[in-house]
């Protein structure tokens, strides 16, 4: 049976788990039949052209886990950026677990949404949001939107921010060793709210884990998230993430997307300005080797005058990697006075290594600023000369300069903790190590 | 402690060093003067290692250690440091942390551990005095934005960072005013002892008022053709070098 079927048949099953009456079910029940019409994702659409499923659709993955594993935290601590200093929302093989999370309902509530959707009292949020910002048109997402049950479910009000950074975290731990995840994450900030947030999807053996994963994220008037995808996944791990963000007047969301890990990345990047002088920032730091295939597809939708827009996007390419950019702006016409700029560099470290990279523009405002950049190049010989008459080996020159290239898009990390995770991870995959912190 | 014999190098297929031979001894001062294309930044880049040039003949070694043999930074190691010309930017890599990595790369080569922060520090901060360089200046991207000035200061600051036995100024006047001369040649000599010595690679004399050389050497189509003291490099200022090229062509 392949996986589209067997989705299908999983269906009837996955009723037996869920409240059938819940209006989310009739969402639910509709984007499975728009799923249906669609099929997975093909090399033959536009936005599949450089990405390819194919090798991750026959495997016959477990839709639901078998059993509840428990993790001691000694085993995971090193997954965590923090002991005590975040908030936790921690999922298990797909399921929340409340022994590794560390939640809140102290005047914000950082919890689950599978609670969000049984409990009266957040049904106007969940009536009023979920699957609002989420594009219906995408077969992936409306596949995730079939089973959604399960992730993390954050709400700000107004004028209130968290008390500590939020870490979401989705373990996958070997005892289902062929694994289809697919967390649902609902994220509200009401006016002039405030949240830090981590995500990162870790499989804890190398199993084939494919997540298909939705964030629907509500900024609005003023608010201000700073949200961190952070992608050091197993080689065996593949990761679909659709993050959809609808930004209101004045709210500035940040979003870096730092990918290390995984065989396949897919990050579909969607920013919709609803308001006048929102600021959005899309930040991406790539290093791939062997064969990872990295694709990052991002969509800024300037539908308000004033507003601002900064991608900058650096990758490095080694072994027989891949990496896709793909980044496109629309300007609406009444959407005038707008600033969008788009940066994506790459430097290829190997002559096996490929990158596709694709600005798209549709403006059809007359008084913009737009501009775009791409460019894909090799380490440049003179600076590795440079740096290794001052006594440094060619290797560590080497990583020091793909350090250096990357480095700019680290600087508006705002979590020391992340920043220095993250160096770490650089310097460890560049497999040296400097004689100063990086 | 430099020995070059008959050196051959040539970029492609197009000879540019013709057969040199040098010596400098410790405590020596050598500048090396020659009209533009004659061969002195490829003599600079072939002492130190830069892979566009084949050598094709002849002998380089620093103490009696072979340098031909070795990858740039081994020669870095052994005590050889080249001044660039035109230092390059690296965005992304503080001066600072380009000077620890640099010191430490090379303790690490010599079997040593990494030199401790406080050590480092105030060593910084006494070399960084020597050539006038503020504090500021050592937190920003190595080079980029910097002054023609301020690059050159830069790799002046480095040499005194890392103590070189030989270290080839390639062109350090260029892109110079006179103040900036002035504080780079102080602190050359200040960094002068009987241990060291100095290559000064110049196309104009003005320099060597401030770094006065041992030994003058004018370099033309690939070899040395005249020798002498300071006063050759008075000379060559005054008469310009046409004559010399008269003489060798």
């Amino acid at each position: 049976m392949d996986l589209t079927d067997k989705l299908l048949s999983s269906f009837i099953a996955f009723e037996d788990q869920v409240n059938v009456n819940d209006p989310v079910h009739e969402i639910r029940t509709e984007a499975l039949k728009r799923f249906e019409k669609q099929g997975f994702p093909n090399k033959k659409l536009e936005a599949w052209k450089y990405t390819s499923l194919q090798d991750l659709l026959t495997t016959d993955y477990s839709i639901f886990p078998k059993s509840k594993c428990a993790l001691e935290y000694a085993n995971v601590r090193q997954y965590f950026l923090h002991e005590i200093e975040t908030f936790k929302i921690v999922f298990v093989d797909g399921q929340y677990s409340s022994f590794l999370s560390e939640t809140t309902h102290d005047g914000v509530d950082v919890c689950l949404f599978s609670a969000a959707i049984e409990k009266p009292k957040y049904k106007h949020v969940v009536d009023a949001y979920f699957n609002k910002v989420a594009n219906q048109k995408d077969a992936l997402t409306n596949l995730n939107t079939s089973f959604a049950n399960e992730g993390a479910y954050i709400f700000i009000p107004k004028g209130k921010a968290p008390l500590k950074p939020i870490e979401i975290i989705h373990f996958a731990t070997g005892n289902t060793p062929q694994i289809l995840l697919q967390p649902r994450n609902l994220i509200v900030l009401e006016e002039g709210a405030e949240a830090q947030i981590i995500e990162r999807h870790q499989a804890l053996s190398p199993i084939e884990a494919f997540t298909n994963s939705v964030t629907e994220i509500y900024a609005a008037k003023n608010a201000i998230l700073d949200y961190y995808k952070f992608q050091n996944d197993q080689l065996t791990a593949s990761l679909v993430d659709n993050t959809y963000i609808d930004q209101k007047e004045g709210s500035e969301v940040r979003v870096h997307t730092l990918s290390f890990g995984n065989k396949l990345v897919r990050n579909n990047l969607n920013f919709y300005q609803n308001g006048e002088h929102c600021n959005s920032v899309l930040k991406g730091v790539t290093l791939a080797s062997e064969r990872q295939h990295i694709d990052h597809y991002t969509l800024v939708h300037h539908a308000q005058p004033n507003c601002e827009s900064h991608q900058d996007y650096k990758g490095v390419y080694d072994d027989r990697s891949v990496g896709v950019f793909n980044g496109k702006i629309i300007v609406d016409q009444i959407a005038q006075k707008i600033n969008a700029f788009q940066q994506n560099n790459n430097l290829l470290i190997n002559d096996k290594a490929t990158v596709n990279t694709k600005p798209q523009l549709e403006i059809f405002a007359d008084d913009v600023r737009c501009s775009h950049g791409c460019t894909i190049g090799q380490l440049d010989e003179d600076a590795l000369f440079y740096l290794r008459s001052r006594g440094i080996p060619e290797k560590e020159s080497r990583a020091l300069l793909m350090y250096a290239f990357a480095n700019n898009v680290l600087e508006s990390v705002k979590n020391n903790a992340l920043e220095r995770r993250v160096k770490q991870v650089i310097a460890d995959k560049l497999g040296v190590r400097l004689g100063f912190d990086l | 402690m430099l020995h070059i014999e008959n050196l051959h190098a040539r970029v492609e297929e197009k000879e540019i060093l013709k057969g040199i031979s040098l010596d400098v001894k410790p405590g020596e001062v050598h500048a090396i003067m020659g009209p533009n294309g004659s061969g002195k930044s490829t003599l600079a880049s072939v002492i130190a290692g830069r892979e566009d040039f084949e050598v094709t003949d002849g002998k380089v070694s620093l103490d009696q250690q072979d340098l031909l043999d070795l990858d740039p930074e081994e020669r870095a190691h052994a005590g050889v440091f080249l001044s660039f010309q035109y230092p390059v930017e690296i965005p992304g890599v503080t001066v600072t942390n380009f000077i620890k990595a640099s010191i430490n790369e090379s303790r690490k080569a010599r079997g040593l551990e990494e030199m401790p922060a406080n050590e480092m520090l105030s060593k910084i901060r006494e070399k960084s005095a020597l050539l006038e360089i503020d504090r500021k200046f050592l937190s920003r991207s190595l080079n980029e934005g910097f002054s023609g000035g301020e690059k050159k200061r830069n790799e002046i600051f480095q040499m005194a960072m890392l103590e070189p036995k030989l270290a080839i100024l390639d062109e350090t006047d260029s892109g110079l005013d006179i103040d900036a001369l002035r504080i780079v040649a102080n602190g050359v000599n200040k960094l002068r002892n009987k241990d060291n010595a100095i290559v000064v690679i110049t196309h104009y004399q003005r320099l060597l008022d401030y770094i006065v050389p041992d030994h003058v050497h004018v370099l033309y189509n690939g070899r040395i053709v005249k020798s002498g003291t300071k006063e050759l490099a008075k000379e060559l200022e005054e008469k310009g070098y046409d004559w010399i090229k008269a003489e060798n062509d």
